[in-house]
């Protein structure tokens, strides 16, 4: 785990070794244990790394035997014995003890062909010196970042686009269609990052960039069985699908525990994570750690829970105690490491976790991440289903009351005094269940009225609720509107919200924050293709979520966290940054003068709604107005941070305990 | 009633639509054209019941009483009567 950069220039010669030498200094919180760089011909590559596998031998990049291949890594090869083991049958011979090396090698053998060897949460480049061609890879679920800028002849890469920008030649300005799309489903879409002309390798692709240019191609997708394919499936007794979920989550956990270093685990009281730290105490580790981040404001605790799963489970725990004027404090640093626009504080208590984590001298965590995804663990999967049931019998009285009961926590209950009001926004667009986004529209539309902060120019180039659909559609397989419409909307949420969000912003970039590196059992693309592949009903039963998986769970989990309802994860927001008090970085950046020169906002507009933010000292009850406060907040820290070029630690208000930086002493050692 | 009317409809823009009339109108549904959510009507409420000295009762949080301006200048009105 590390951060990755490098150069391909085939239009000019150019002195790679200073440019290298600052992306590296960029990344150094990914890579704190040692930097590498090579550069040679067309090519350069950087490596900052945190020491896993192979302490001593493993310094990147790695080359092939006679040094005309060189790889840049960051991640995890999970199967990497097995694959090694068929290399080393093959004649390749190794320098090091390192999952990375295989890489070279079976790039040798397989080409671009060899993605489909590899298991595991990957990002690299390989440069091929005979061939004159740089081959990228991302993992299937995008678990490890890689982002890059093409110009003719020439491409930049990093794991991070901070690293990106120590390349004066690439611009430096905010997308505004991202602005737009973020506004909208709280994520970039396909390809696009928060900055015009920077772009992300998607998910289970590759790309080979050579002297004719860039050409980008899918390795991987996620498949869901169409109607023939489910019916041949369905035959198969659930008890062989139960059995078969509780091998793979065993191997993927197994797998992911390879390490030279201590791996500790994420509790946050739900159900996946309590899961898999279960199996790797009962099974592996006897002596495990675990931490978890715990809420002064109670609407949000679950420590609670936490406590009742580390009773039950006998961990070494840890826990970090998260307040409002904490996220409020280091959220310029959190949008720093994030490098997007967010609608949610969520982030914030992530980056507090992992410097606990960090704090325990630990490098690695499992976490319960993706298995929602995976397995149909959100409220939208039930809200689509209600509301297509719903939509068949649009008068009845009693078929909407379902829909109050899978949001207690934001509408108070199904007895709640603003319970027909309930019904009446989740009656908009009911009939329209022919669309290949129903499961999403209601959302979609409901954040979309955030533009209307936007700036004219923005919205009239991106468009309205319909434009995004279309946009997004485009980017569905078109097999899409074949599927189950459950797998119809899991595969939407993963598509838009895994990558672009969970893994990136709440999972990776505030993990590398402070050089932690998460591990995901429910990711294991085994474990993906098997709920992919499963009839419906045993990911979401009638109104169950993840059923199966709590089946498979009930073994080793506690009765009680197993059947407790779902709380999603959630951070407060309002009061994080108004009156409470208002650390001066919001007065300054929320200023009249400040929201006028970023030039993306109806400023009027907004100038209104920070008033009122202010008046009722951050205490919005419109779940609306939250996220229009933080999206609009993340965007200026964006503009100050990368387009403005201020630095992070001068918008802190107090003096962050880490804004010190961590590693400026690391020796870089120079390749070949 | 229209005074009524015109004091809901300045609160409706500078409270949740933050000083942008555009396509307000007294008929406008407030669910349809997504000014509120069912987090936001509570605010109307509160603001209701301070400013015109009225009480909301549970079973009047209807879409019929509180979608739209004219909407609710009759059902203030009414209550006023009352």
């Amino acid at each position: 785990m590390c951060g990755i950069a490098g150069i391909v220039n085939f239009a000019a010669a150019e002195d790679k070794l200073p440019l290298l030498r600052r992306m590296l200094a960029q990344l150094q919180h990914r890579g704190p244990d040692a930097g590498g760089i090579f550069a040679r011909g067309a090519a350069g590559l950087a490596h900052a790394r945190l020491s896993i596998i192979d302490l001593s031998g493993g310094g990147q990049p790695i080359h092939n035997e006679d040094r005309s291949v060189w790889v840049t890594f960051n991640g995890e090869i999970f199967n990497y014995p097995d694959v090694r083991e068929g290399l080393e049958a093959r004649g390749h011979r190794f320098y090091t003890r390192t999952d990375t090396e295989v890489l070279v090698h079976l790039y040798e053998e397989e080409g671009e062909k060899m993605f489909r060897h590899l298991n595991g949460q990957f990002s690299f480049a390989i440069w091929d010196e005979q061939r004159r061609r740089m081959l990228f890879g991302r993992d299937r679920m995008g678990i490890r970042p890689l982002f890059y800028h093409a110009s003719a002849g020439r491409i930049v890469f990093g794991s991070e686009i901070k690293a990106l920008f120590a390349d004066p030649s690439i611009p430096r300005r905010l997308d505004g269609q991202t602005l737009s799309d973020v506004f909208s489903c709280w994520s970039p879409i396909g390809e696009r990052t928060a900055f015009e002309d920077i772009r992300s390798l998607p998910p289970g692709h590759f790309a080979v960039f050579d002297e004719r240019g860039l050409v980008i191609r899918a390795f991987w997708r996620l498949r869901f069985p169409d109607a023939a394919e489910s019916e041949r499936l369905a035959e198969r007794p659930f008890e062989s699908w139960l059995e078969e979920v509780n091998d793979l989550v065993y191997d993927a956990t197994r797998i992911r525990l390879r390490a030279d270093v201590p791996v500790g685990a994420y509790l946050s009281g739900g159900l996946d994570s309590t899961f898999t730290t279960a199996l790797v105490k009962r099974h592996f580790n006897n002596r495990l750690s675990t931490f978890s981040v715990a809420f002064s404001d109670q609407r949000f605790d679950e420590s609670a829970f936490q406590r009742e799963a580390v009773a039950a489970l006998g961990t070494a725990h840890r826990e970090c105690r998260c307040t409002d004027s904490d996220i409020g404090r280091i959220f310029p640093r959190v949008v720093w490491h994030a490098e997007t626009p967010i609608l949610r504080t969520a982030p914030a208590p992530m980056f507090l976790l992992s410097r606990l984590v960090r704090s325990a001298d630990y490098k690695v965590v499992l976490t319960g991440e993706g298995a929602d995804e995976i397995f149909a663990g959100y409220n939208i999967f039930k809200e689509d289903r209600v509301r297509r049931f719903w939509a068949r019998r649009p008068d009845s009285k009693l078929r909407p009351l379902l829909v109050a009961r899978l949001y207690p926590y934001i509408f108070g209950g199904p007895n709640s005094k603003s319970q027909s009001f309930v019904q009446g926004f989740f009656k908009r667009h009911l009939s329209r269940t022919a669309s290949p986004v129903y499961s999403h529209l209601l959302r979609w539309e409901n954040t979309g009225h955030l533009k209307g902060f936007l700036g004219a120019e923005i919205n009239a180039a991106n468009g309205g609720l319909e434009a995004f659909i279309e946009r997004f559609t485009a980017l569905l397989p078109p097999e899409h509107n074949e599927w189950h419409p459950l797998s119809r909307a899991q595969f939407i949420e993963i598509q838009l919200f895994l990558a672009n969000y969970l893994l990136s912003s709440q999972g990776d970039r505030m993990a590398m924050a402070h050089s932690v590196e998460g591990r995901y059992p429910f990711l294991d693309y085994r474990v993906v293709e098997l709920a992919a592949r499963m009839p419906p009903r045993y990911r979401l039963n009638g109104l169950k979520e993840k059923f199966v998986l709590k089946k498979a769970a009930a073994g080793v989990v506690p009765a009680q966290i197993v059947d407790r309802p779902k709380q999603p994860y959630r951070a407060p927001i309002g009061r994080c940054f108004f009156g409470n008090p208002t650390p001066p970085y919001v007065e300054e950046l929320l200023s009249e003068r400040a929201l006028r020169q970023t030039g993306c906002f109806d400023v009027p507009q907004v100038v209104r709604f920070i008033e009122k933010c202010r008046r009722q000292e951050g205490s919005l009850q419109a779940e609306r107005e939250n996220m229009a406060l933080v999206g609009i907040l993340s965007i200026q820290l964006l503009d100050h941070l990368f387009i403005r070029q201020q630095p992070v630690a001068q918008l802190e208000s107090a003096a962050a305990d880490d804004a010190a930086g961590r590693g400026s002493g690391v020796e870089i050692a120079v390749m070949p | 009633m229209e005074e009524i009317k015109l004091k809901v409809k300045n609160f409706v823009v500078g409270n949740f639509l933050f000083g942008n009339a555009d396509g307000l109108d007294d008929d406008t549904s407030f669910l349809e054209a997504g000014i509120l959510d069912s987090t936001g009507v509570m605010e109307v409420v509160a603001f209701l019941e301070q400013q015109f000295g009225v009480r909301v009762d549970d079973d009047e949080l209807t879409p019929e009483n509180l979608d739209s301006i004219s909407s609710i200048g009759a059902f203030v009105s009414r209550k006023l009567q009352a």
